[in-house]
C-alpha cells in the first residue's frame, strides 16, 4: 500500500526540460480555467445560462472582493487577482479528483505565488508612491519614542506575510490530502485484516466521506482566503498611508 | 523500481530515511516546478487578461448598460404618462367647471323667465279681480237704488190700498229713511 505522502511525489515526465507531473497539472489547471471560461461565455447571452452564470459570478465575486479591499483604484490589479484566485481554486479542486496531483500542496508553488503577490505590492508601491511607500512602516499618530519599535514590528509583520500566505495554503492542502489518504488506507487495512476486524472498516470509510466534503470546503475557502489577503496586501500598495 | 523505493521510504519514514525525505521539501524539484509555474502563470495571466476577462466584462457591462437604458426609457415613459394624466385631469376639471357654470346660468335664466311670467300673470289676475270688484260694486249700488224705488212704490201702493189715497212721496221717503235707520 502506498504511503500517505507518496501522492506529493514529483515525478519526471520529460526530464530534459524539467517537465514533471507537477508541470502537467499546472498546464492542465490553466487549460481548464481558460477553456472552461471561454466555453461558459461562448454565447455572450444577455440572459445567462448555467455555465455563463457561474463565470459571471466568479468575475463579480473577485471584482467585489478586490474593490471592497482597495476601492476603485485597485481594479487595475483585477486580471492579476482573478488569475491567482482561479489558479489556486482550480488547482485545489482538481487535486480533489483521486489520482490527480495537487500542485498547491507543493510549498515551492505556494511560496512562489506568495512572493509574486508581495513582489507586486513592493514594486507597485515604489513605482506609484516612491519613498512614501515606506510610510507603511511608520504609522501616523504613534509617539516618537515608540516609533522605532513599531517600525521594527511593522517590518517583521510585512516580511512574514509571504511566509504565512504560502504556508497556510500549503499546510491546508497537504494536511487534508494526508488525512484523506490515511483514512482511506485504514479502510483497506481493516478490511483485509481478518473476519472480525473487517466489520470495523466502514467506520474510517464514513470518516473519509466526511473528510472529502470538508476538503472541498477547504479547497474553496483557502482559495478565497488567499485572494482576500492578496487584496488586503495590494491595498497597502495602492494606499500606503494607514 | 522507483515505486518500490518510494514504498520503502514511506513505510520507513519514522526510521529516519535521510536520503528520500518529505516530497514537498525535495529541493531538487524546485527549479523545474518554478520554471513551469512561471510559464503556466504567464500564459494564464495573458490569456485571461487579453481574451477571457474582456469578454466576460463586455457581457456584464453590455447587460448593465442595456438595463440602465431600459430603466431610463421606462422612467421617461412614466413621466410622459404622468404628464398626460395631469393634462387629462386638468381638462376634466375645466370641463366640469364649464358645465357647472352653464347649468347655473341656465337655471338662473329659467327662473328669471318664470318669475317674469308669474308676475305678469299675477298682475293680470289682480287687474281682472279689481275690475270684477268694481263691476260688482256698481251692480250692487244699482241694485240698492232699485230696491229703494221698489220699496217706495210698494209702500205707496200699500198705503193707497189701506187708505184709498196715495201718500205724499216725501212722506214715503222720510218713512223709508226712518225704517232704514
Amino acid at each position: 500500500m502506498a504511503s500517505p505522502i507518496e501522492q506529493f511525489q514529483v515525478k519526471p515526465i520529460i526530464p530534459a526540460i524539467g517537465f514533471t507531473n507537477s508541470s502537467l497539472f499546472m498546464l492542465g489547471t490553466a487549460a481548464v480555467i481558460v477553456v472552461g471560461l471561454l466555453f461558459a461565455a461562448r454565447k455572450r447571452a444577455l440572459v445567462p445560462g448555467r455555465a455563463q452564470s457561474v463565470a459571471e459570478m466568479l468575475h463579480d465575486f473577485v471584482a467585489s472582493t478586490l474593490t471592497d479591499a482597495t476601492g476603485r483604484e485597485g481594479m487595475k490589479f483585477f486580471p492579476f487577482v482573478f488569475s491567482l484566485f482561479m489558479f489556486v481554486l482550480t488547482a485545489n479542486l482538481l487535486g480533489m479528483i483521486p489520482g490527480f496531483f495537487t500542485i498547491t500542496s507543493q510549498i515551492v508553488v505556494t511560496f512562489a505565488l506568495a512572493i509574486l503577490v508581495i513582489g507586486t505590492v513592493i514594486v507597485y508601491g515604489f513605482v506609484a508612491h516612491g519613498f512614501h511607500f515606506l510610510g507603511l512602516f511608520a504609522p501616523s499618530g504613534v509617539p516618537g519614542w515608540l516609533l522605532p519599535f513599531i517600525t521594527v514590528i511593522e517590518i517583521i509583520s510585512f516580511l512574514s506575510r509571504p511566509i504565512s500566505l504560502s504556508l497556510r495554503l500549503f499546510a491546508n492542502m497537504l494536511a487534508g490530502h494526508i488525512a484523506l489518504k490515511v483514512f482511506g488506507g485504514f479502510v483497506v487495512s481493516l478490511g483485509t485484516a481478518g473476519i472480525g476486524i473487517a466489520l470495523l472498516s466502514p467506520l474510517p470509510l464514513v470518516m473519509a466521506v466526511g473528510l472529502t466534503a470538508l476538503e472541498f470546503l477547504v479547497a474553496g475557502l483557502q482559495a478565497y482566503v488567499f485572494t482576500v489577503l492578496t487584496c488586503i496586501y495590494l491595498n497597502d500598495a495602492v494606499h500606503p498611508g494607514h | 523500481m522507483a515505486q518500490a523505493q518510494t514504498h520503502q521510504a514511506g513505510t520507513e519514514a519514522h526510521g529516519g530515511a535521510h536520503d528520500v525525505g518529505f516530497p514537498p521539501f525535495a529541493t531538487e524539484t524546485f527549479p523545474g516546478q518554478l520554471l513551469w509555474l512561471t510559464i503556466t502563470f504567464v500564459i494564464l495571466y495573458t490569456l485571461l487578461s487579453k481574451v477571457v476577462l474582456p469578454r466576460l466584462t463586455g457581457i456584464i457591462e453590455n447587460r448593465r448598460s442595456l438595463i440602465a437604458n431600459d430603466l431610463d426609457e421606462a422612467a421617461a415613459l412614466k413621466t410622459q404618462a404622468e404628464e398626460a394624466g395631469a393634462a387629462y385631469e386638468k381638462a376634466l376639471a375645466e370641463a366640469r367647471g364649464r358645465a357647472q357654470a352653464l347649468a347655473q346660468e341656465t337655471r338662473a335664466k329659467l327662473s328669471a323667465e318664470t318669475d317674469a311670467k308669474r308676475k305678469t300673470l299675477e298682475a293680470d289676475l289682480a287687474k281682472r279681480l279689481a275690475d270684477a270688484e268694481t263691476a260688482i260694486a256698481a251692480t250692487k249700488a244699482k241694485a240698492m237704488s232699485n230696491v229703494r224705488g221698489i220699496a217706495a212704490d210698494t209702500a205707496s201702493s200699500i198705503v193707497e190700498k189701506l187708505t184709498g189715497k196715495a201718500p205724499a212721496p216725501a212722506a214715503i221717503e222720510a218713512a223709508l229713511d226712518n225704517a232704514k235707520a
